[in-house]
């Protein structure tokens, strides 16, 4: 490894990241925060949810800012880089192997949905409160978890930015990242889906579903949720292939 | 120290139109049978180019759209997996060392590929950056090369507003970033004006004359006659002529071509012009015309003319080339390179 070469395209991507900071702040928590506010504020305060969805739903939350975080800011610029124009070429020709180049953007991604992670907690917790029950209890545990999932985020950026065409992103984001979303237990436990035998035991493949699983467990142990083994084994599993998918991708993508 | 090129028997072999990345390659199409698939095509890009191009030289690969050059490129550059053969920078295998290549090449490619998110500095500070080079020591060599290649007063924008003719400069500002001992450029000049056409090639010169390698690849010939010291001329993936452009030009039989074209096909005809005073060979073309090899060019016209009108077969058009690459070309394919 060339390690001024990696670390020269991680302040590339800083930079990069650093001048579309608004545009990228809007993407990331617009949305979620939308949600807090409308399922954790509205719906609660109205009486149709129990005051307890507060502290369930913060977490799923996370999970949810993070994942998108990471896939989009891996999957889209290198979709991007890839077309026509071929942007990236400057940086395989880096004197370095050039999977170097895909794991950069892994760490770049993963440094992102960290941030996200880091930054939606406090500004859900300001929408939902009060009522939020967060015990951070085992704050190494929490860490640990909090970047495997960004680390999923950022792996399967990767292999969906390096299987998907320009022309399909929008298929990309409604048969791959919706049904993940709506699939993993972001706003609901996994132990919520019992009278749903065959989706929950359906819903393991999803690996979003260890990702809010694993943070509900750290952040609010009060509610059920899958053992920690189940979280680490799940999460692992899936960075490990989304990883060798994501490799195998880029090299038939970039060189011919 | 200068490093040189060698290639052994390079061949590459398609199995779907080739990427972007490779340019366009595309030659014959062999069928394949699978078990009740449709045939697959295959296409030969390279068809065994052995090449030994020395230390300090500018050597250019000039050929058609789709005869290989690009390819030959991309397999130099890393980009592209050879299918057979070997290649070499330097001392370095191509596809075995390619960090070790990386460091030695610069590329420019057939379309500008930078990087559209940053500013034409940052472009060439983020590259020098990936080849090592100190902050000091990138800051400075951008600000000189901008200077050098008149971007300075568009150093600080986003390229992606640059004209076609400015984003090509600043691909070859990018490639010259790390001073490279081998610098590839692939049709340097496609779509540049004149103006900035002279000014490439006299960075291309000057750069050379530090004792760079430089190859590059070109279907124009007057690029290829005023730059090159040796060129290969490709087609269908093979090379066809080698040598200096001195030596190829004086390779074509007699050195002039006349193209002529008559009202009808007379083969007697073609037979009476062999026998003409410094007539090296008569070729039959297509819609009743002939190629004429000769040492003199205008003063054959009279006596073609009036052996045509002896024969009463009408002559409809006549066209003289000097000695030139084109006419290479012409002699060993029967088309021409601007075909």
């Amino acid at each position: 490894m060339n390690y001024k070469a990696f670390m020269a395209m991680l302040a590339r991507d800083a930079r990069v990241a650093r001048r579309g900071i608004v545009a990228i702040l809007f993407q990331t928590f617009l949305q979620p925060l939308m949600f807090v506010f409308i399922f954790g504020r509205v719906m609660v305060g109205s009486g149709y949810m129990p005051p307890s969805y507060k502290s369930l739903l913060l977490p799923g939350i996370m999970a949810l800012c993070m994942v998108g975080t990471g896939i989009w800011a891996v999957a889209m610029p290198l979709i991007g880089e890839f077309q026509f124009t071929r942007e990236i070429e400057d940086r395989l020709l880096a004197p370095m192997d050039i999977s170097w180049v895909a794991i950069e953007k892994v760490v770049a991604g993963t440094i992102q949905a960290l941030a996200a992670g880091i930054m939606v907690i406090p500004a859900a917790w300001l929408l939902l409160r009060p009522g939020v029950d967060l015990s951070l209890h085992r704050p190494l545990l929490f860490a640990v978890v909090a970047l495997l999932v960004a680390i999923f985020s950022a792996c399967g950026g990767l292999a969906l930015g390096c299987s998907v065409e320009q022309t399909h992103i929008g298929l990309m984001f409604s048969l791959v990242v919706a049904p993940m979303i709506f699939f993993g237990c972001t706003y609901y436990p996994w132990s919520a889906l019992k009278n749903f035998p065959i989706m929950q035991k359906a819903v393991l493949v999803n690996p979003l579903v260890y990702a809010s699983e694993g943070l509900r467990a750290t952040l609010v142990p009060q509610f059920p949720h899958l053992s920690m083994l189940a979280v680490f084994a799940g999460l692992i599993g899936f960075n490990a292939l989304l990883l060798t998918v994501g490799l195998r991708q880029f090299h038939k993508k970039a060189v011919s | 120290m200068a490093a040189g090129i060698r290639t052994k028997d390079l061949r590459k072999v398609y199995h779907s139109p080739p990427p972007l990345a490779a340019g366009s390659g595309g030659i014959s199409f062999a069928a394949k049978r699978g078990k009740g698939k449709q045939p697959k095509a295959e296409i030969v890009a390279l068809n065994g180019i052995s090449l030994d191009i020395h230390p300090g030289e500018i050597f250019c690969l000039l050929g058609p759209n789709g005869a290989g050059k690009s390819t030959t490129v991309g397999i130099l550059t890393t980009r592209v997996r050879p299918t057979a053969g070997q290649a070499w920078i330097g001392e370095h295998e191509v596809w075995k060392e390619q960090s070790a290549v990386k460091r030695l090449i610069g590329v420019v490619a057939q379309r500008p590929n930078l990087d559209f998110s940053l500013t034409a500095r940052e472009i060439l500070v983020f590259h020098g950056a990936y080849f090592g080079l100190g902050s000091h020591e990138r800051n400075k060599r951008a600000a000189s090369l901008l200077e050098r290649f008149k971007l300075t007063d568009r150093a600080d924008q986003i390229v992606r507003g640059f004209s076609g003719g400015m984003m090509q400069r600043l691909s070859i500002a990018r490639a010259m970033m790390h001073d490279p001992q081998v610098l590839f450029l692939d049709e340097p000049s496609s779509g540049l004006d004149p103006q900035t056409r002279l000014l490439l090639w006299e960075i291309i010169r000057e750069y050379n004359q530090s004792g760079k390698t430089v190859l590059l690849t070109t279907h124009n010939m007057e690029e290829a006659d005023a730059l090159c010291q040796r060129l290969a001329i490709v087609d269908h993936g093979q090379v066809i002529a080698l040598g200096t452009p001195q030596e190829l030009k004086a390779s074509v039989p007699g050195g002039y071509l006349l193209r002529l074209r008559f009202g009808h096909n007379s083969p007697e005809l073609l037979q009476r012009f062999q026998a003409l005073a410094g007539v090296r060979e008569v070729r039959p073309t297509e819609n009743n015309g002939a190629d004429l090899y000769a040492d003199r060019g205008g003063p054959l016209v009279s006596e073609i003319a009036n052996l045509a009108l002896a024969a009463n077969v009408e002559l409809c058009d006549v066209h003289i080339s000097e000695p030139s690459l084109e006419n290479l070309f012409l002699h060993h394919t029967g088309r021409s390179l601007r075909e």
